[in-house]
């Protein structure tokens, strides 16, 4: 009898998929929020929209405990030295969302001051249109991100990228060639 | 709606708001001490300037701000002509003053053309007027002498250009791409 529950209640998988499950479930945001889109974003996080439904909830305003960046809102020129700054305190594992049609093409703002989308200097994951976006298309981008995560996260946050190199898929909001040679592993 | 029909509705609405008479006799005051060749007034309904040479406009506002009691500077801005109709000058810089007491506004405006783009700073008068300067400097590229700290305020200190000059390109001259690119496998 106890024997039975024992083989019940086991199953088996491998490691890096097991890691991806609890990763996806897990995001940390760090919301950079610049803009409208910053209020849509809180609304996503207010108990009505509830992204915490998502395990996504827990908000940290210190990059180096995050591995969402949110960027929600225009970036200006004097503004994207910062944002690729915090980007960089970021550990692995990490993506970027890019809430927004100005931070996804700068929007109706065609200035000199207004970066024409952040892609152009940041690697993106998902891009969310609209000016601003509902809370449900930011929930939409981080199921599909959930997707991502499990089809190509790896233990080592790293891997994704030599997998998509492996297939030819084009990475996203990356300047890589497919095909190029792989990083050597660490 | 013609000429007419505005200055009947503008009668018919009220009458003339007390710190109006004050600013009326303040042209006044600036017409008996400068000379009335010096101190030109244009007008809008409530609206009153007084357009000054640039060698006076010190002199100007600080008689506007210890004789007259305009104690609150509210703005410093700055116009380019650049292609505007008619216009004789290439730059116009503009100080918006209230005297809060009795709510009376007055704006002084004077002409600048390059290549001497240059006025006295008024923060020795009102010390409102350090950011003020640092933003029409930063715009326009117009100097205030004796401006404590002038160097640009909004813009990089890098940036090259006075990006509110008529003669800058609304999308600038390649400084919003003027990054490095950081890629995944940087980063």
């Amino acid at each position: 009898m106890a024997q039975h529950d024992w083989l019940e209640n086991v199953f088996l998988t491998r490691l890096n998929e097991a890691a991806n499950w609890c990763r996806k479930y897990s995001f940390w945001p760090m919301p950079f929020a610049t803009a409208c889109c910053g209020i849509e974003l809180m609304a996503t996080a207010a108990s009505r929209h509830d992204i915490a439904r998502f395990g996504a909830e827990v908000f940290r305003f210190s990059p180096r405990q995050a591995d969402l960046m949110i960027v929600a809102g225009r970036v200006v020129m004097k503004m994207l030295p910062v944002l690729q700054r915090i980007w960089l305190q970021m550990p692995e594992p990490k993506w970027c969302i890019s809430m927004g049609a100005c931070a996804s093409s700068g929007g109706v703002f065609d200035t000199y001051a207004v970066v024409q989308g952040i892609d152009r200097f940041l690697p993106v994951d998902i891009y969310v249109p609209g000016c601003p976006p509902r809370p449900e298309q930011l929930i939409r981008a981080i199921i599909d991100l959930q997707e991502m995560v499990q089809r190509e996260g790896r233990v080592r946050g790293l891997e994704r990228l030599r997998q998509r190199a492996r297939t030819g898929l084009p990475v996203l909001g990356a300047s890589e060639q497919p095909g190029r040679p792989e990083p050597q592993r660490n | 709606m013609g000429e007419a029909q505005v200055q009947d509705k503008a009668e018919a609405a009220a009458e003339q708001p007390a710190w109006l008479d004050f600013v009326e006799q303040t042209i006044a005051a600036l017409r008996a001490r400068f000379g009335q060749e010096a101190i030109e007034e244009s007008r809008f309904r409530d609206n009153v300037r007084v357009i000054v040479p640039a060698t006076k406009v010190y002199e100007v506002l600080a008689f506007l701000k210890n004789e007259r009691g305009f104690d609150f500077l509210v703005d410093i801005t700055a116009v380019d002509y650049l292609h505007y109709p008619n216009a004789r000058d290439r730059f116009a810089v503009i100080w918006s003053l209230m005297r809060t007491d009795n709510g009376a506004r007055l704006f002084v405006k004077t002409f600048l053309n390059e290549p001497d783009l240059t006025v006295p700073t008024v923060f020795d008068l009102w010390k409102a007027a350090d950011w003020l300067e640092r933003e029409v400097y930063d715009m326009f590229g117009i100097r205030f002498a004796g401006h404590p700290n002038l160097k640009r305020i909004l813009l990089p200190e890098e940036f090259s250009a006075y990006p509110l000059r008529k003669d800058y390109p609304l999308r600038g001259r390649g400084e919003r791409h003027n990054f490095r690119r950081l890629t995944r496998e940087q980063s």
